[in-house]
C-alpha cells in the first residue's frame, strides 16, 4: 500500500524543471494575456548581466534572489507575465508557484502594464489629516485617470489614463509623515504637496 | 528626494543626526571619514567581541524598531563560537505610520549604518549581513548600495577588513511594499524568498533559528547607528544621556497638527509630552486645542488630552505610592509611557487637535491594518478587515447600537491569538480609541 502511495511522488520528483513548467502551463490559465508577446523571449544582455550579478549576493540560497529578480524584471518590462514567472523560477531552480505566490502577495508587483508614470499618494493617517484624499482626486483629475475606477490589487495595474501615461493609486504609509501629504512619483518623493501644485507636478512627468 | 534638514532645536542633542545637520554634509565616504568616520570600527576590531557586547549592555540601548528589546541582551543570545554561520539583517522596512527617522539615515548618512553593521558583525562573528530596505525608498537602496561599494573599495567591507583578517560582506535587499516585513521573522522569510508569513516563537527565535535556520540578529537601522556612538562616547557617558533602562537619545518623529512637525533627536526622557508638543514642536495650530496623541507609531495606544493617569512610583522612603500624572506631564521614555498604558514604540508621535473625528482617525488606521495583515492567522486576517468595515459603515451613517461592543469584542479576540505582534498592533488602536473616546463611537452607533 505504502509503495503505491509513494510512487506518484517519486515520478513527480523525477520530472525535470521543464516538466514542472509544463504542468504549470496546463493548470494555470494566464491571468492577463491580451498581447501574445512573451517577455522571456526578449531579455536584453544588460538585464541578464544584472540578474547574474544579483544572484551572487545570495551565496547561501539562490531562492533569496527571487524578490530582487522580480524587481529587475518589473523595472525593465513594466509588469511580470507568465513567462517571466516561469523564467525566474527556472533560473533559481524553483517551481513557478514559488514565484507566483510572491507576485500575488506583494502589492508592489503587477501582472499587467501600468502607466508610464505611477503616482502613489500616501493614504495613511498623517497624510490623510493633511488632505491626502482630496489630493488623490486632484492627481486623478490632472492625470486624466478615473478616480472611481475599481482597483482590487492582486496584480492588477492601478487605474491608468487612457493615453497610458499615468497611473494613480493610494498606497499605505510612505514614512514621511513629518512632511505630509506626500506622494511617490516613479522614484521621487514629493513632500508637502498642495492641491495647487498638482497640475505642475503632473506636467513634469509628461 | 527628502526635504532639507532643519536646524536642531536648543533642547535637542543630535548624535545620530549630527552628521546630517552639518552644513555642506554629503553622504559620500570621504566626507564621512573626514568627520571621524570608521574610527570606531577600527577601534572595535582591536577590542574583544565580548567587550563590545558588554558596552552595548551597559549603555542600556533599547531597540529602536518598536518592541524596545534591550539590544545588548539580544546580542548575548548569539553564541559566538557555536560553529554555525551567523547573520545580521538590518530592518530598514520603516513602515509604521508616524515613523520616518530611518529614511533620513539611509538617504543622508549610509556610512554611519554600515559602520554600525560592521561593529555588530565583529562582535557577533558575522560574515554576511543584509540591509532590508523597503522598495518605496528606491533612492535609499541605491545610496546604501553605492556606499557599500565605496567602503569595499577602501577595504572596509568584504575580505580582510582594514587588515584585521575579519571578513564581512553586506548586501542591500529590497522589500516589495508589505508592512508585515518589518516583523523580524517575516523579514527573514522575505529575505529567504518566501511569502513573508511570520514564524512562530518558540521555536523560531531569530537568535536561534533565523535566516537559513542559523542564528541571526535583526536590528533596526537606528539601533545599529547607536552602537557607533556607544563606542565613541563610552557606554557610561552614553547611558547617562538617557534614563535608567533606556540609554542614549531617541529620535522623535512628530507629525499631525503641530506647527513644526518633523524629527527631533532628544535624550531619552529629557522632555515631557507637553514640552515636546508645545515647546519643541511650536505648539498646536492657532486657535486649536489638543485632542489626542498617539505616542509611538500607529500601533501604540492613544492618549486623550486632559487625562490624568494614576501611576505607582517609588516614594522617598522606598514604598510604592500612587501618583497622579496629567497627560502632558508624561515623560517621553520607554518606562514612563509603559506605566501609563501605552508605548514609546518606534518614536512616531502623531498629534490630533479638536478638529479631528476620532472614528474617522481609527477608520484610517483600521484600513491600514486590514490592507497589511498578511493573512496567516485567522483572527487577524478576518478581524482587521471586520473592524475596518465596521468603522467605515459607522462613518457612512449606518451604525448600529451595539457597534462599540462588537468592535471591542473583535479587537479583544485578535490580541494574543496570532503568531506575531501584528495582532496586538491592529487591535490596540481599536481598543484604546473605544476606551478613550466612547462618546464619539456611541454617537455614530444609532445611525447618525
Amino acid at each position: 500500500m505504502v509503495a503505491t502511495w509513494l510512487a506518484p511522488t517519486a515520478i513527480f520528483r523525477k520530472l525535470s524543471m521543464d516538466g514542472r513548467v509544463f504542468f504549470w502551463r496546463i493548470f494555470n490559465r494566464p491571468m492577463s494575456s491580451e498581447s501574445t508577446s512573451r517577455q522571456a523571449d526578449d531579455i536584453p544582455a544588460p538585464l541578464l548581466a544584472e540578474i547574474e550579478e544579483v544572484i551572487t549576493h545570495y551565496p547561501v540560497s539562490k531562492r533569496s534572489a527571487s524578490l530582487p529578480l522580480l524587481h529587475l524584471w518589473q523595472n525593465h518590462f513594466g509588469f511580470i507575465d507568465d513567462t517571466g514567472i516561469e523564467w525566474i523560477a527556472t533560473k533559481l531552480e524553483l517551481t513557478p508557484v514559488n514565484i507566483y505566490e510572491l507576485v500575488t502577495f506583494y502589492p508592489w508587483f503587477r501582472r499587467e502594464a501600468a502607466g508610464k508614470t505611477i503616482i502613489r499618494v500616501c493614504r495613511t493617517l498623517a497624510c490623510a489629516m493633511a488632505g491626502a484624499y482630496a489630493l488623490r482626486e486632484k492627481f486623478c483629475e490632472a492625470a486624466g485617470v478615473d478616480a472611481h475606477a475599481d482597483h482590487h490589487g492582486f496584480g492588477q495595474a492601478p487605474p491608468t489614463s487612457p493615453d497610458g501615461k499615468y497611473s494613480v493609486e493610494f498606497v499605505e504609509c510612505l514614512a514621511s509623515c513629518g512632511t505630509a501629504p506626500v506622494c511617490l512619483i516613479n522614484d521621487d518623493l514629493h513632500e508637502n504637496v498642495t492641491p495647487e501644485e498638482v497640475g505642475d507636478i503632473v506636467k513634469q512627468y509628461a | 528626494m527628502v526635504s532639507l534638514i532643519p536646524q536642531p532645536h536648543p533642547r535637542e542633542r543630535r548624535i545620530i543626526f549630527e552628521n546630517i545637520s552639518r552644513p555642506g554634509w554629503s553622504n559620500d565616504l570621504d566626507t564621512y571619514i573626514a568627520h571621524g568616520g570608521y574610527e570606531q570600527l577600527k577601534k572595535a576590531l582591536g577590542m574583544q567581541p565580548s567587550e563590545i557586547i558588554d558596552a552595548v549592555k551597559a549603555a542600556n540601548l533599547r531597540g529602536r524598531g518598536g518592541a524596545g528589546f534591550p539590544c545588548g541582551v539580544k546580542w548575548s543570545f548569539i553564541k559566538r563560537d557555536d560553529g554555525k554561520p551567523h547573520y545580521i539583517t538590518v530592518n530598514g522596512d520603516e513602515s509604521e505610520p508616524g515613523t520616518f527617522k530611518d529614511r533620513y539615515i539611509l538617504h543622508h548618512d549610509p556610512h554611519q549604518l554600515i559602520e554600525g553593521v560592521l561593529i555588530a558583525a565583529w562582535a557577533l562573528n558575522v560574515n554576511l549581513a543584509y540591509i532590508y530596505i523597503r522598495c518605496e525608498f528606491p533612492h535609499a537602496a541605491r545610496i546604501v548600495w553605492n556606499a557599500i561599494k565605496e567602503a569595499k573599495a577602501k577595504g572596509l567591507v568584504g575580505k580582510n577588513i582594514n587588515g584585521s583578517g575579519f571578513d564581512c560582506d553586506i548586501y542591500v535587499h529590497q522589500g516589495a511594499a508589505a508592512y508585515i516585513c518589518g516583523e523580524e521573522t517575516s523579514l527573514i522569510e522575505s529575505l529567504e524568498g518566501k511569502r513573508p508569513y511570520p514564524r512562530i516563537k518558540p521555536p523560531y527565535f531569530p537568535a536561534v533559528l533565523g535566516l537559513y535556520m542559523s542564528p541571526t540578529i535583526v536590528n533596526n537601522v537606528e539601533t545599529l547607528c547607536h552602537v557607533v556612538h556607544i563606542l565613541r562616547m563610552g557606554a557610561e557617558e552614553y547611558a547617562k544621556m538617557g534614563t535608567p533602562g533606556d540609554g542614549g537619545t531617541r529620535t522623535m518623529c512628530v507629525s499631525g497638527d503641530v506647527m513644526r512637525p518633523g524629527y527631533y533627536e532628544l535624550p531619552a526622557g529629557a522632555v515631557t509630552l507637553g514640552e515636546l508638543i508645545n515647546d519643541v514642536c511650536g505648539g498646536l495650530k492657532p486657535g486649536r486645542k489638543l485632542k489626542a496623541v498617539i505616542p509611538g507609531g500607529s500601533s501604540a495606544k492613544v492618549m486623550r488630552a486632559g487625562e490624568i493617569y494614576k501611576v505607582k512610583v517609588k516614594g522617598p522612603d522606598g514604598a510604592m505610592v500612587e501618583k497622579e500624572i496629567p497627560m502632558l506631564d508624561v515623560v517621553m521614555d520607554a518606562a514612563s509611557l509603559a506605566s501609563v498604558g501605552t508605548m514609546v514604540g518606534s518614536g512616531g508621535v502623531m498629534v490630533m487637535d479638536d478638529s479631528r473625528d476620532m472614528v474617522w482617525a481609527l477608520n484610517n488606521l483600521n484600513q491600514f491594518y486590514a490592507h497589511e495583515s498578511c493573512g496567516q492567522c485567522t483572527p487577524c486576517r478576518e478581524g482587521s478587515l471586520w473592524m475596518s468595515k465596521m468603522t467605515t459603515r459607522m462613518l457612512a451613517g449606518h451604525g448600529a447600537a451595539n457597534d462599540s461592543a462588537t468592535l471591542k469584542n473583535v479587537a479583544d479576540n485578535i490580541a494574543g491569538r496570532t503568531v506575531c505582534a501584528f495582532g496586538e498592533a491592529c487591535s490596540w488602536p481599536t481598543q484604546s480609541f473605544l476606551d478613550k473616546f466612547p462618546e464619539e463611537f456611541a454617537a455614530l452607533g444609532n445611525g447618525k
